[in-house]
Parts: structure tokens; sequence; C-alpha cells
């Protein structure tokens, strides 16, 4: 399929970040459209029919997500989780930077449609130099008198402040970037209630990614249908792909939801460097189930109801490609590693879990442990999963029972003794897939 | 009284509480909605571990040990009615996952499973994690014995581990978080109990987190660190042995411990103890305290207590207690003597002195203690004084809080009054239980000249000058009750302000009213004028009488409600009184120690060869050395009593450890004075004195040990099985008290007079007031060795204009000049005090009994 | 007198003025970075004046001090490279740039050079993960990133540092 650029506009229109030439290929006509011709729920409904989902990574249904704030509690919050920490993602980055104004008009239109006075973007710390960029770009928007007081000549008045977090990837998780943001540990919040009934300052809040809001000023203008011209039925639109791994051209591309993993890495990624084999594909970033890398997981569209079929998620689309060379019980040390790193310490199977993990993941990498390893390994993953407060500890396993159970292999050439543990290791993998 | 005043007299009727029915382990309970399944499951006696989760905290979740199946009935979309299985029975959908019982709420028909495989296994993992990083140090642990994570273990655990031991994440074991509370990082868990309990419970957020993941630790970084009062509490509620006391860690094992109950004098609150005891060898066999621990009373102290309760009890226990009578020989020192010898010259000369006697007894003493010193006093028709320099015990027997109060009980709707009294410092139960009314949503008015710590709180904040404090009470009520008679200009200031007018229609309009007033810059005068203020503040607007309504006095001293109820009263010109004796009888009080003026007079008295006087003590104090006799005394933790606290609830406290050999009670000596005077008091059994005192004082009629023993059903469970889930908290086994009826909810009306409301004093320079600090240098808080860094200094406390003016640098010492006497004193240097006062500490020696003019200089 | 305010008070009003009244402890994290501009790390006082700044205890302000990486309680390397060695950018080659740099610095990640001019360590996904071999240099005014790096073209970074004798040094 065809590249369609709905989010990375730049690549099209040059200049797309220059007032002058945003405002010449349509920008804020659907904010000035909004505000003086549309009430806040047909904005919410408009984006409810496009069919857009949360580009997080639970793909949740943007629309639907609005109508959920509770109109009898003010004042109202947008947040932008701009945390972008998954491994292997980059998309967010590459929006705010190149296609700032039709992010910042996202972020208004949604502030608008469910009357938030006052909106955040939470940044990850790194993205430093690019908030201050987003302070100069929203002053500007203040001078144009596109943010403000009474816009308009409207009752309605917006303010957008940037918060820049400070290296953790757990307040990417939506509660606990609102902890976060209240100046708190960023540790996720028990849910229910959910930020549209809770959220910032304990005010209803609806909390969305930077790629999700991207989208929205296109299907006020264009209107819905015109979003649906791309991706299918239940996953509706362009995605961001960020590809990366052992491809010849890693970097960003949006493609309609739906297109094949194949498409993606040969066409666009120019294939496997030194034209090796591909062996497994983590489309959700470090978080991701290992898919088996052959010709039906290849043939499969990225779309969140296809995916599943080959074991996996899309998640937030962050396309690692793993080819030959490597070896599972190193890619997994990798992301244990990560994981508890990462891990806030709130909830014990994740914290006690993660570690446990990388002590096992590392004795197994460094080929000094035995096939019990193996399956312990295998079984703590197993303990750790749907026990914890928030979606972090599911996905440190992720990886880790995906890749014991589908590429055995790797770990038995690592084993101490692989002998006749073989069987049994077989079995337990068979256990942990029911 | 305006009309708005009357309509509200009536009780409002409270709102029906919700109930909600459902069924955990096949068990069916009613519960109040909003109430969480741990709860509810333990009120039927189902045990769902728990680490995170304490019952008087918010849930967080996070520590995972209660996940449970939880099952819900399926609704039809369409009709709306619940679809059933085919026996009948509602059909139960059960979620994907188990959810933690200590967060999700009670609904209509709910089922929840906590003996599922899926459970019993989630239980065991839960608990393999956290065992992952556990040091398993038990032989050594001082929670060992106590410790929720051994219990759950043994219940639940896994029976190997499966983790190498080399591998295991490993952190300081000794840190002290400051010199009181010492942490083992290897055996904390992360449940944040501890962290939780200094934020939102007691406000003191000096503990936190710090890193994250596996490295998540417990840090402080105040000064000195764990700078709190509650900071024991903290090891009570934690789970593991990770938090301990540096004065009980290493000190012995639980299951040594011996328990007695008993009731804190510290303060008036009279928190509920248990005194834990251990025969040792290096105590010659002895019975040594070893620590203090909460017992549960969820009318006084719910399952807290403060610091200083906790640790200052070594004084019972020092050293330097007085162990024989004593008398004066020739030479003029003091010499053993035998009780005999000494009781017979007592008597002797007390029946010389007739209506010469002058007692005066401090109100650490208990109820029996007193009413046997009182009877003596006045079979001779001598004066019986108590020591104290707060007014209004007749007022509060009178207008006091009525019988059934708990201030547990105050919420939406009902209204605090708060005046001169820096709560935290002068009750921290109190300040504790108001705080958290508030937070329930009882409307907090608070009356004081400088910000405290219960300011934060306060719905309305009422300013005034010191010596005011009569003034503002009488202002709110100028603004209820226009008829308010002869008003005095500072009171005209201060109705001046809309924030009055709206905390007088709040406090007018409240369901119920609790006024407490304090000794934040207040002598004996204004403390008499203040209490009337706020006893006809209450009458007027109908707040007497009843439960949760009426006056609490924030009383200097552990027992000064009972002492007052014993007929003790304080003396207005102690110095004159004291000089006029013919023989003085001073018991548990050391005027001489206390101030110079005072000193004087005693020592006036001692020179007289025709005055006699009696020092009855548990040591030798300034007052003790001038005497004539010197008779020793029981600590209260060697002995049975009762004291009433400032709701007048009367509380038993038992023995913990034997007396030494050759002293008695309080009580038990004056009941042998008595018998030389002919006069027949129970010296033996505590509770025939209670008798005694019942057909005696009226108010104590109903009185007895019997009735003070009872015990309550009470929520949280606290007992030695339920220790991972309310903490190592007493459970209450020996009674709940007494609380008394005061005279209004008898149906007699109150007698008041009319409030003598002063302006404030005038002075050229700066005003000395007094004020209180919890932790001052009284003789039961200095032998305390482990407090001796967190004691108030002899110090004053300045604003900082007035500093810059004198050129005075923080902590400079200076010379305080005040009451024709020189001190040196460190210059503390306090933002919140205001511009032309100087703050003077209470007990740290500097003697200052009302507001008087000072020198301060650099 | 709160000496954080003393010397930044102005950005400090803005960075208050960016929340609401009553949550002022939002602010917490900006004022640590602003903290960070003197030194490269936050010391007890910084805690304190902070502290104050938002009413919120030492305790608290250290708490969030210690959860996040990009915040430091020591002194180190005027800057900090933080190399990605991530999944991704190891899957490019981010381990071996890695120890390359290392032996030419002469330092293992986590060590500062003995000019203090550098710290080296290695860090987690920095978003670029298209771009590796990168990383970012944390200094004291904030975050830059450098990306598609050979170590030699890092060390020439380096040796511009140095050649300003660690620039305001
Ligand atoms: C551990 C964890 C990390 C996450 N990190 C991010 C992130 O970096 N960026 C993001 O947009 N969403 C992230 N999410 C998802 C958010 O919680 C949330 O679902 C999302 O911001 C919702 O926005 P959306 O509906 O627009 O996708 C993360 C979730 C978890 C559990
Ligand atoms: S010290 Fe105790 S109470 Fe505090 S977090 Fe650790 S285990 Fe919990
Ligand atoms: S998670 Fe429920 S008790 Fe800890």
């Amino acid at each position: 399929m065809p590249e369609a650029y709905l989010c990375l506009r730049h690549r099209e229109i040059e200049n797309i970040d220059q007032m002058d030439v945003y405002r010449q290929n349509g920008g804020f006509s659907a904010w000035e459209k909004a505000i003086s011709q549309m009430q806040p729920d047909e904005v919410t409904t408009e984006v409810f029919d496009s069919g857009l989902r949360g580009r997080g990574g639970a793909g949740f249904p943007t629309g639907l997500k609005w109508r959920f704030m509770d109109g009898n509690n003010w004042p109202h919050y947008v947040v932008v989780n701009a945390d972008e920490s998954e491994p292997g993602t980059f998309k967010d980055r590459e929006i705010m930077e190149s296609n700032p104004l039709q992010f910042l008009e996202g972020v208004m239109l949604t502030s608008y449609a469910v009357g938030a006075n006052l909106s955040y973007i939470y940044l990850r710390g790194e993205f430093w130099e690019l908030a201050h960029y987003l302070d100069e770009r929203i002053a500007e928007l203040e001078k144009e008198g596109l943010l403000g007081d009474k816009l308009f000549g409207s009752d309605y008045s917006l303010r957008i402040r940037t918060h820049l977090g400070a290296g953790a990837y757990i307040c990417g998780e939506e509660t606990a970037l609102l902890e976060s943001l209240e100046g708190k540990l960023g540790q996720p919040r028990v849910r229910p209630p959910f930020p549209p009934s809770f959220g910032l300052y304990g005010k209803p809040t609806v909390v969305n990614n930077v790629e999700t809001l991207t989208n929205v000023p296109l299907i006020i203008e264009h209107g819905s249908s015109y979003y649906r011209k791309w991706g299918t039925e239940k996953s509706a639109g362009t995605k961001v792909f960020s590809l990366s791994g052992r491809v010849k051209k890693p970097g960003n591309y949006e493609l309609p939801l739906g297109t094949t993993f194949r498409e993606l890495i040969y066409e666009y990624g120019g294939g496997i460097i030194d034209d090796k084999e591909v062996k497994a594909i983590m489309p959700a970033g470090a978080s991701s189930s290992m898919i088996v890398a052959n010709d039906e997981a290849l043939d499969t569209p990225m779309d969140y109801e296809n995916v599943p079929n080959v074991g996996a998620q899309l998640g937030s689309a962050s396309i690692i490609v793993i080819d030959e060379t490597v070896s599972m019980d190193w890619l997994i040390n990798k992301t244990v590693h990560f994981f508890k790193h990462e891990s806030c310490g709130k909830c014990t199977p994740c914290r006690e879990g993660t570690f446990w993990m990388s002590n096992v993941t590392e004795r197994v990498h460094e080929g000094q442990a035995n096939w019990e390893d193996v399956i312990l390994l295998q079984d703590v993953a197993t303990n750790i999963k749907g026990k914890c407060l928030c979606a972090l500890g599911d996905f440190a396993t992720e990886a880790v029972t995906t890749a014991i159970e589908r590429f055995p292999e790797d770990f038995k050439a690592k084993a101490k003794s692989n002998g006749a543990a073989s069987e049994e290791l077989v079995e337990t993998s068979a256990a942990v897939a029911d | 009284m305006t009309e708005a005043v009357e309509n509200q007299v009536e009780e409002q009727a409270q709102p029906e509480e919700k109930l909600v029915t459902l069924t955990i382990d096949n068990i069916e309970v009613s519960v109040p909605e909003g109430t969480v399944l741990v709860d509810a499951a333990k009120k039927i006696g189902v045990d769902i571990p728990v680490f995170c989760y304490h019952p008087k905290m918010e849930p967080v979740g996070m520590c995972r040990m209660c996940l449970v199946e939880v099952g819900r009935p399926v609704f039809d979309r369409a009709t709306g009615e619940p679809v059933l299985e085919e026996d009948g029975s509602p059909k139960i959908q059960f979620g994907p996952k188990l959810d933690t019982g200590c967060t999700v709420e009670v609904s209509e028909g709910m089922v929840v499973r906590g003996y599922t495989e899926e459970v019993v296994d989630a239980r065991k993992e839960v608990l393999e994690f956290l065992l992952t990083s556990h040091p398993l140090d038990c032989p050594i642990c001082d929670k060992g014995g106590e410790c929720p994570l051994q219990n759950l273990t043994m219940r639940y655990g896994p029976g190997t581990s499966r983790f190498i031991f080399d591998e295991k994440h490993h952190a300081a074991k000794h840190v002290p978080l400051g010199e009181i509370i010492y942490l083992d990082r290897e055996r904390c868990i992360q449940c944040a109990r501890c962290t939780r309990f200094q934020d939102e419970v007691v406000d003191d957020p000096v503990i936190g987190f710090s890193q994250r993941g596996r490295s998540l630790e417990i840090v402080t970084f105040s000064d000195p660190g764990f700078d709190s009062y509650w900071s024991g509490n903290t090891t009570d509620i934690c789970p593991v042995g990770a938090l301990t006391t540096a004065d009980f860690r290493f000190g012995a094992r639980p299951w040594e411990l011996k328990a007695s109950a008993s009731v804190c004098n510290h303060c008036p609150v009279g928190c509920n103890t248990t005194v834990n005891t251990r025969r040792e060898a290096k105590s010659g066999g002895e019975l040594v305290i070893k620590r203090m621990m909460p017992r549960q009373n969820e009318y006084i102290n719910e399952i807290w207590m403060c610091d200083k309760g906790r640790f200052a009890h070594h004084y019972t226990q020092s050293e330097e207690r007085l162990t024989q009578p004593m008398v004066r020989n020739e030479v003029g020192e003091l010499e053993a003597t035998s009780w005999e010898a000494a009781l017979d010259l007592v008597a002797e000369e007390f029946k010389a002195a007739s209506d010469g006697l002058v007692t005066l007894a401090g109100a650490r003493l208990s109820n029996e203690d007193l009413f046997n010193i009182q009877q003596v006093t006045e079979k001779l028709g001598g004066k019986a004084l108590q020591n104290t320099h707060m007014a209004g015990g007749e007022l509060v027997a009178s207008v006091g809080v009525g019988q059934g109060s708990n201030l547990s009980d105050l919420g939406e709707g009902d209204a605090i009054l708060v005046v001169a009294s820096d709560l935290e410092e002068e009750a921290p139960l109190y300040w504790l239980r108001i705080k958290q009314a508030s937070e329930r949503g009882a409307t907090l008015v608070v009356a004081n000249p400088r910000d405290t710590k219960l300011s934060s709180k306060a719905n309305y904040e009422l300013r005034y000058s010191y010596g005011e404090e009569a003034a503002a009470v009488m202002a709110l009520l100028g603004s209820i009750s226009p008829k308010t008679p002869g008003e005095s200009e500072a009171v005209k200031k201060l109705s001046r302000g809309q924030e009055v007018k709206d905390a007088a229609t709040a406090i007018s309009e409240a369901n119920n009213l609790v006024v407490l007033y304090g000794n934040e810059g207040t002598g004996l005068a204004t403390s008499q004028s203040l209490a009337d203020a706020c006893a006809n503040l209450l009458v007027a607007t109908g707040h007497v009488g009843k439960a949760n309504n009426g006056l609490i006095a924030v009383w200097d001293k552990g027992n000064t409600q009972g002492a007052y109820d014993m007929g003790l009263v304080p003396s207005e010109d102690l110095a004159a009184d004291l000089m006029s004796a013919k023989a003085a009888y001073i018991v548990a009080a050391d005027p001489a120690g206390d101030d110079a003026t005072l000193a004087e007079a005693i020592k006036a008295v001692e020179e007289d060869a025709e005055k006699f006087l009696v020092v009855q003590e548990l040591f030798l104090t300034e007052s003790a050395k001038l005497a004539d006799v010197v008779l020793p005394v029981q600590a209260n933790t060697e002995r049975q009593g009762t004291y009433t606290n400032a709701e007048r609830r009367v509380q038993i406290f038992y023995p913990a450890v034997p007396a030494p050999v050759n002293v008695h009670a309080d009580y038990a000596v004056a009941a042998n004075i008595a018998e030389r005077l002919d006069l027949k008091l129970q010296k033996v059994i505590p509770a025939q004195v209670m008798a005694q005192i019942a057909e005696t004082v009226s108010d104590y009629a109903e009185v007895s040990y019997t009735k003070m023993a009872e015990v309550e059903e009470q929520w949280p469970i606290i007992s030695s099985e339920d220790v991972f889930y309310g903490g190592t908290s007493y459970e209450n086994e020996q009674g709940m008290g007494q609380q008394l009826q005061p005279a209004s909810q008898g149906g007699e009306s109150p007698a008041l007079s009319f409030a003598q409301v002063a302006d404030a004093p005038k002075v050229d320079g700066l005003l000395a007031v007094p004020v209180t600090r919890l932790y001052d240098r009284g003789s039961t808080v200095v032998p305390t060795e482990l407090l001796s860094e967190r004691l108030t200094p002899t110090s004053v406390v300045l604003s900082p204009d007035d500093a810059e003016k004198l050129s005075i640098e923080p902590d400079a010492e200076v010379t305080v000049k005040l009451n024709g006497t020189e001190t040196k004193a460190q210059a503390r240097i306090e933002a919140g005090v205001p511009q032309g006062y100087v703050l003077v500490p209470r007990s740290v020696g500097i003697a200052l009994n009302s507001p008087s003019p000072v020198e301060i200089k650099a | 007198m709160n000496a954080l305010r003393e010397s930044y008070g102005q950005e400090i009003d803005q960075i208050l003025a960016k929340y609401p009244d009553d949550e002022k402890r939002s602010a917490v994290m900006p004022l640590l970075f602003v903290a960070m501009r003197k030194d490269g790390y936050v010391n007890k006082q910084d805690l304190e004046d902070i502290g104050e700044i938002i009413g919120r205890s030492s305790t608290d302000v250290a708490s969030i001090l210690g959860f996040y990486t990009l915040f430091h309680d020591k002194p180190e390397g005027k800057y900090r490279i933080q190399v990605c060695n991530d999944l991704p950018c190891a899957l490019r080659g981010a381990d071996e740039y890695l120890d390359n740099l290392c032996d030419n610095l002469g330092i293992r990640p986590g060590e500062t050079t003995e000019d203090g001019v550098v710290t080296l360590e290695a860090v987690m996904c920095l978003a670029a993960c298209d771009k590796a071999p990168m990383f970012q240099v944390q200094d004291y005014n904030g975050v830059a990133y450098h990306e598609n790096q050979t170590v030699e073209s890092t060390m020439q970074l380096v040796e511009s540092w140095r050649a300003e004798g660690g620039k305001d040094a």
C-alpha cells in the first residue's frame, strides 16, 4: 500500500511547521470551524465516527474515551502523552518536531471537545529541546490569537503548557504520568477510577497520545468519512510505523492500517541487513510478543484485529525486526534488563519479578544456567502475568515467555545441561501457551 | 438567641447507611456501601491476607497479597433483570484476572472466592516474590514472633526457595532514620505503610521512597532525621522488622514479653497503652519495662500514640527514684526513717497546723490519690490546691462533651473550634483526631495568634493578639447573638472581619459543636475568661448537654480534670498561699524547682521553724530537698488507679512491674496520714477508693472499676492473629473506661457568668507569653535518654523582625530578663511569631505563668 | 532566604504560573531542573529551597529526585554522554560502539574522565532507534541529541569540549 501522510505531512509539504504554510494547507480551519460552528460534543461525535483509536498502545476508541468525561465534575483537563519511551518507538518525536502546528491544533480541538481550559503536554525529559521548541510555538499561537482567552469572540479560553518528565518509562502509563505531573512519584494508580472520572488533580482528564491527537484536525476539517478512506473497518486511518532493528532502512513510515509486515519490512525497510533471513518480529516494541516471522506472519495485515492471530498485539506499532544473527537469550536479556530498570517498584510481582528474571536471563545468556533455569524463568514470568497493578509487569514477560516458547533451540544451545530437559520445556511452554 | 440558632438546636437525623449484601467464601454478609472486600471479609472472620492495606489508610493495592476472585451478577441488557442459571441462582460473571480485595468495593450480589487454587497459588507466588529479596534473618529480627510476613509465609508460602541466595538484593541493614527509628533496608517489603502513615495520617511527610524498582528504599531528609512526634507508630504497622525503635531493637523477643494495660498520663488525652515487661538477669532478675505500645481504644487514641507517651516512660525505672521516707535531723540533713515515724510526725504536724494546712497536688496523680489527699486536707479545714495554670474544670464538669461522645463521630455538618492551643504540641492525639474530623468534612475554626500545625486544616482562621483569646470567642458569640453585653475594644475590633462572621455562622449552624481551648499564651486569669467565653458560646448555640457537643479543656497535665473533679482548685497566688501555710503538703509538684518566686516561698516555710513542709514524690526534687519530711511513692507503672481525661472519660491503669519494697501509692500514704487523723480512707484497694469517690463526688456516682473494665467490639480488629491487618497495637481487653455525664446532660441548666474580657495587655517593649512544647524538660521526660536530642532547649522564640531589631542571630545565646530574674537561653527565630511577642516554652528552665514584659539581650 | 529563589526568581515564577494556584507541587520537577543548572546536581539546600517553594518537605523533594534518571544528587562530569544501548540500538551496533567509546575515553559506563569533562553512561531507549548509534548529552543546561554517531565523530565532540576547557570552566 502507498504511504499516506496524515501525521507525517511534513514529508509532503515543505515547511508545514511554518505558520503561513500550515495555514495555506488548511491549518487551523478546523479550529476556527469548531469554535465558531460546532458544539463540543459534535467534535467528539466526528472523532467517534472516524473510528480513530488510540495510538499510544492500547488502541482504545478515542471518541468513546472523550465521552466518558464526567460532566458533573469540573474543571476538565487534557493531558497529552508525549512520553514516548517504549523501546523502538520514535514517531511522536518526529511529529512534534516536524509537524508541530497540526499536533497543537489536535490538542486544541480535543480540549474544546471535552471542555478543558488548561491542557498539558507531558514530554519525556529527554525531549528537552523539543519542549522548548513547543513552548515557542505555543507562544506564537497565543500571539496569533489562536490560543488564549475568549477565542474568536466565544466564551472559550484555552492555555496549553508543556511539562518535562525526567527519565522514567513508567510515566508513559497514563496514571503514573498524572501522578508525575502532580509532582509525585511516577507510580501508577489503582484503576478504576479511570482518568475521565478521576484524572489530573482528581479531575476528569483525557489522556491521549501525540499521534492520536495529530489526526484530529484532518478529521474535523474533512469529516469522519475522509479519515475512513484509509485502514479497515475496525482499524481506521493510517498509522505511523516506527521500523527499527535489522532492516536496511529503519525509520517512520506512515501507512494505512492493514498494510502487511512484509510490505513494511521489504518494500519500505529495504529488507534485512546483509540480506539475512528475518527471524522474528516484535510489533509493539520491547513489550511485544515474539512473532515467528514465517510467511503467514509476514503476510499478516498490521491492524488491531489481525496481529493477534499471529500471537501478538499491534500496540504502539513499533516494529523491531530480528534476523537470524540474533539469539533469543541475548534479546530477552536486553528486554528484561530494560523492564527491571524501569519498574517503578510499587507492586510486588513486577518489582521482584523483573529483578529475579534479570538475574536468570543474565545467567542464561552467559551460558551459566541449566535447563531448570530456563523453565524457572518461564514460570517466574507466568507468575508475574496478570498480577500487577499496571501493564508494565505483563509487558516485561511477553518477550520472555514467547521467545522461550517459540524459539526453544536458542535456549537449548545456551543451557549447560540441555539433554533430557527439552521435553519438559516443551511441556511447560505448552502449558504457558494455554 | 437568633432564630438561626434556635432552629438548629433540634437534632438532625443521621442519613441511614446503605447496606450491600454479598457472598464471601460462601458466607453471606451485609456491609455498608463503600466497604472494601478485605474489610467485609474480616467482619465475618474470613482472612484475606494483606501487607500494604491498613484499615486506617486509603488502599493502594500495591503488594498484591490480597488477590481474590471477584464475580458479579450478570444483568440482561434489554430487561435489566438478572440472568439466572439453570438452577435458578443468579448467573455470576468472574473477571479475567484476580482482583485486589483491598481496593475493590462491595457491590450487591457480588461473589468473592478466596479459597480457589488460583487464589491460593497467587498468594504463594506473591510471597515467593517478597521472599526473594528478604534476608530471612527471622532468628535475630525484632519482629520475629509478631511478623505478618513470617506468619503468612507459614500459612501460604512456598516450602522451598527457588531463588539463588547469592543473587539476592543486598541493602544496608542498620540505617538510623534519626536516633529514634532504625531501618533495615533488606527487610523492607516496600508496602509504603510507613510513608503513607506519615503523609496521610499525621501530615509529617518526613520519610519517603527514593529510587525505584528493586532499589526503592525509604529515606528521610528532615533535620533531625524522621522528625515527627508520631514515628513510633510506623514500627507498629510495618509488617516486617524493617522499622524498629532504637530503645527496643534487639531488646527482647515478643514472646518473652509480659503485657499489662496502662493509660498514658503525659497529656490530657489519656491514650490507652500496653506496658511490655521482661524479667532480666542484667537487672538482678527484676521485671524491666521494655517498651510502651498503644492499646486500642477507638474513643481515645484509636490504635496510635505519640512518641512522648511511647518513649518517656524511663523515669519510672530511674535510678534516681526515692526509696525510703526521710526526715530532717538536728543538723538539718534529710535522713532515712521508718514509715511509722515519718507518718506519725506528719500527722502530728498537720493536726497542729489544722486549717493552716495548705495542700498542693500535681495532676499526674490518679483520682484515688487526689481524692484521699483532698479528704485529708478537708478534714483539717485546710486548702486543697492543684498545681495548674489552667482554669475551667468546673465548667467542663458542667458543659463538657456529653456522655457517648467520640471525636470520630464528628464530620460533615459538624463544627469544631480550637482556640488558644498549639494542639499537636499540647495533646498530639487531639490534634490527630481533630485533623481527621476536618478531613471527614467538619468545619474547623482555629483561633490562635500564630500559625500552628492545625492551621492548614482550618476552614476559618481567626487571629487575635495574645491576651485577647476570650475576646476572640466573644467576637464569635457577638456575631451570632447581638445581645452580648459590655463589649470591650478587643471584641469590637475582632468582630469586624468577615472571617469571624462566616465562622460564627458555621458554628451556629453546626449539627454538633465541640470547642477545645488550650493554653497557648494564657495564664490562670486569662484562661478563666477564655473558658467562660467558650462555655457561653456553646450554651448560646445550643451545643451542650448531648453527645459530641461541649467543651474540652486541653489541660496541661494528664489528670487535671480529675483533680478538679476531686475538688482541688488552682491557686490564684501560689506564693502567697504557700507563705500563709502553717504546714504545706506538696504531692507530685515541685514549686521550688519550677519557679524562683515559689522557691522563695518554700524556703520561707522551711526557714520558719514553726512551719512544716512535707513532700511526697518520686524524686528528690528542689522542693523535696527543702522538706521536713519526704515520702517516697510508687510510679503509675507499679500500681493501679484511674485518670479522668479531658473528655471526662475515667480509665483504669494497672500495675506492670512490682514497686520497690518500701514505697507506697500516693492514695495509701494519704490514707495512712488520714488514719492518724481519725479519718477512715481506703488504703489498700483502689477500687474501694473509687467506691468512696462514687459516694462522695456526685458526678462519679456511676463509676466503678467493673464498669470501666467493660470492653466493646471495636473496628478495626486488632489481635495477635491479626497483626498483618492492623499492626502490633494491642487489643483492648481491659476496658474502654466510663465517660461521665456533664451536669448539662443531666438536665441541669449551666450557671454561667459572662466572660471577663480583657484587651491585649499594652507594653512598651516585648511581651513574654508561655507556650507548650511536647518535648519539655519536665521530670517525667528528662530521664528518657532517647529523647534527649529532641527536648526543647532552654530557649525563647522571637519573630524575625524582632530578632533583626535586636541583632539576634538564630540559635544565639541571649539573656532573658523576666519577672526580676535573669536567665540565659537560646534564641529561636520563627516566622509565624507575631512581632512584639516572645514565646517562652513551659518547663524548659524559664518560669512564666502568665504573659509578662520581658527584656531580651543579645 | 531561599537561595534558589534569589538566583532564579523570575524563572521560578514563570514555572509556578504553569500550574493551578493550589497545585504548586506540580512544579517540583521543573524546579529540580533549575537547581541542576548550577553545577549539574541537586544539593541538600536545594531540596529545602524547593520544598519551601512548593510547600512540601525536603524528603518529598528528595523522593522525586531519586526516582528519575535525569536528576542527579552528586557532582560528576560536566558533560554526561548517555549512550542508548537498549534493544533497538543494540541491534544496530550500539554495544560495540559503546565498547569502543569506552576504550577511547579510558573509562567504563558510570565513570568520569580524569579531567572531569565527561561522564559516560549507558541508558535506555531514547526514541531515536533508527539513528543508532546515538547518545544524548546532558550538561548543566539541558539535554541534546547526537544521532548516527561514530566513535570518531564522538571523540571530536569530546575534544572540542576539552578545548573549551570544559565550557565555562
Ligand atoms: C508501562 C506503560 C508505558 C506506556 N508508555 C506510553 C508512552 O510512552 N506513550 C503513550 O502514548 N502511551 C503509553 N502508554 C499507554 C498509556 O497508558 C495510555 O494508554 C495512552 O496514553 C492513551 O492514549 P491513546 O488512547 O491516545 O493511545 C503506556 C502504557 C504502559 C502500561
Ligand atoms: S519500612 Fe516497613 S512499613 Fe515502610 S515500606 Fe518498608 S515494609 Fe512497609
Ligand atoms: S494489594 Fe491489597 S493488601 Fe496490598
